[in-house]
């Protein structure tokens, strides 16, 4: 499996040299624009009735966009729930269980792409299983070890566990791009005398460190959007991240559907920001790995 | 999959370099392993044989199990809800995966060869982040926007019914609470949700494949959906396979989903593995039988994954012969 192809830039086509449009043509466009805007009709809808009034709610209807925009229920929610706080939360985990996931992932796709030790096919193999593993054949063990080791409901538990579940996918797509590092440049390397430490980071490290982003960028999505294990670890309020906190109080907090409809809005919103700022580099994550 | 490419490597390299880096401290590599791997095997190995042992016990969570043998299992085998979780868990499988690869090939394949040539790039693209965006999102968030806008009585579909279509409001279904709909209702939101991925991943696949080809075709007078037939299709071939893997094992693992929409309900209409052992660790805490169905979806996993990539790898051997 190689990612050569994740790593070029996707052909581009001259936009000067547009092919001529047939009313066939914007016929399809125009096929394909209405589903995308179908496909975004839920955020749109949560938008349109978070920031509507119960009475406008009640009097319009749910499809109509607010005769008077408020924020009112998004600033309420946003102090009821202590918004900032799980904001707080999930950054931080999620950030250093990416980190811990690509520094673990790199220094075993070191030995297994730039070092070619025995047994690496082996290694790799047992990765893929740990892959297709449910986590619910882990979370017990967790839970029981979380609750020995005084870490249940301490938000340290799910950024060693984040950052370990990780290291098998990150391991995996690390050694795969070592694997068409460049001999030569390693080569010479080792004709100057480098040892692994200093080839690894003298001159792997700087070459790699793009790839390395990338994984940061998309493992800390993962990392973010993850429920099963904050929801068996962190019980109380206080430790709560985005993705549990707005599942779990949405439902005891309240009926109101324009309320309901802010919790939903705030809670999508910093992922939809994250996708705006890390668009490019989530795409290449996504595809590393591939194609053959 | 990569192990095939790794050897691969090997061999190809001239008998010099490879004696050269054997010699210069191979040993030395060793030690950038233990980090990765003792977190490994103490986290994930460690907790997955632990599990193991725990489906061959009686365990409340408190106090320390009691060996039973092989009973959850024989309680398992004959229990209707576990059968049924597995039949959702297939359900899943054509609305995360089959239904997904085949309008992501179909779509993915639009945007790149006939969108982006007429209406540029910027126009494809905008159109891939508009169908990936469900993908982004938490799943549980997701959730909670389709909960509420599949609400009986003040959910926009509903409304849409009954003031923008004039159906009655008697006859207007309970998307996820009628035992009979819940399921399917879920399958359509899986879909919505998993398709922006398969899109995402042939499109990169297309950008890989040889323009020539294509152009060719069309010298020749193919039409777009020959063309697409013929060469697209056929050269997507490990794109389809790497994505049919990943939502497959996607698909038995739903977990989130039903969780935040249903609860397995109304009943165990919408009863799946991932959460049918939840619910025994955590709400009747018959934690051995939890465990057990745990163990029993993570070996059908694997073999499920072993099988596909070995699918994949005879094709692959295939293709390198011709």
């Amino acid at each position: 499996m190689s990612t050569a192809t994740a790593e070029k830039a996707p052909k581009k086509i001259k936009t000067s040299a547009l092919k001529p449009r047939s009313f066939v043509s914007w016929v399809t466009f125009a096929f394909m624009l209405v589903a995308v805007i179908g496909w975004l009709f839920p955020f749109w809808m949560a938008l349109a009735n978070a920031l509507k009034t119960p009475d406008d709610f009640i009097q319009q209807g749910p499809l109509a966009w607010p005769a008077h925009p408020t924020f009112e229920h998004i600033v309420k929610f946003w102090n009821d729930s202590n918004f900032p706080l799980k904001f707080w939360n999930s950054t931080w985990t999620s950030l250093l269980g990416a980190a811990i996931t690509v520094v673990l992932g790199f220094l075993t796709a070191y030995a297994i792409g730039i070092g070619k030790i025995k047994g690496r096919t082996w290694i790799l193999g047992v990765f893929m299983v740990a892959f297709t593993i449910p986590q619910e054949a882990l979370i017990y063990p967790l839970y029981n070890a979380a609750k020995k080791l005084d870490l249940y409901d301490n938000l340290l538990s799910i950024v060693i566990i984040f950052g370990v579940t990780g290291v098998a996918f990150s391991t995996y797509l690390i050694s795969s791009v070592l694997n068409e590092f460049p001999g030569e440049v390693l080569e010479a390397a080792k004709i100057d005398g480098a040892n692994a430490w200093r080839m690894m980071v003298d001159v792997v490290l700087p070459i790699l460190r793009p790839t390395l982003m990338v994984i940061t960028v998309m493992v800390f999505i993962y990392n973010w959007n993850e429920f099963l294990i904050p929801l068996v670890l962190l019980p109380s309020n206080d430790n709560q991240t985005v993705s549990l906190g707005i599942a779990l109080t949405v439902g005891q907090w309240t009926t109101e559907p324009t309320a309901r409809a802010a919790a939903a809005l705030l809670g999508a919103l910093p992922s939809i920001l994250f996708f705006v700022i890390f668009q490019r580099s989530l795409m290449r994550g996504v595809t590393m790995g591939s194609s053959k | 999959m990569s192990a095939a490419t790794v050897s691969k490597d090997v061999k190809n390299k001239p008998l010099k370099a490879r004696k050269s880096s054997l010699e210069k401290g191979k040993g030395q590599y060793y030690a950038y392993l233990i980090p990765g791997l003792l977190a490994f095997t103490v986290v994930i190995v460690g907790s997955f044989f632990f599990n193991i042992y725990i489906s061959f016990t009686k365990w409340n969570g408190l106090g320390s199990p009691r060996w039973i043998g092989t009973k959850n299992y024989e309680n398992l085998f004959v229990d209707a809800v576990f059968w049924e979780s597995f039949l959702h868990a297939f359900m899943f499988i054509a609305a995360m995966s089959i239904i997904p690869t085949f309008l992501g090939v179909f779509v993915a394949s639009m945007l790149f060869d006939y969108i982006a040539p007429r209406f540029g790039n910027g126009a494809a693209a905008f159109m891939r982040a508009g169908f990936y965006m469900p993908q982004v999102i938490p799943m549980t968030i997701t959730g909670v926007i389709w909960v509420w806008l599949l609400n009986p009585v003040s959910g926009v579909i509903n409304n849409f019914l009954t003031y923008g279509l004039g159906v009655p409001k008697e006859v207007t279904p309970n998307w996820l609470g009628d035992e009979n709909l819940a399921i399917w209702s879920l399958s359509v939101i899986m879909i919505w949700i998993q398709i922006g991925y398969t899109i995402v991943i042939f499109m990169s696949g297309l950008s890989r494949l040889d323009p020539s080809l294509t152009e060719a075709a069309q010298l020749d007078g193919a039409t777009w959906f020959q063309r697409f037939r013929i060469i697209i299709l056929a050269q997507l071939g490990p794109e389809i396979g790497v994505v049919l893997l990943t939502t497959m094992v996607a698909a038995l693992k739903v977990f989130a989903p039903v969780y935040v929409m249903t609860s397995g309900g109304p009943g165990t209409s919408t009863q799946v593995p991932a959460y049918f052992s939840y619910f025994h660790f955590f709400t009747t805490h018959k934690v051995g039988y939890g465990a057990a169905v745990a163990t029993v979806l993570s070996l059908i996993l694997t073999v499920l994954a072993i099988v596909i990539l070995n699918i994949q790898n005879k094709q692959q051997a295939k293709e390198n012969q011709r």
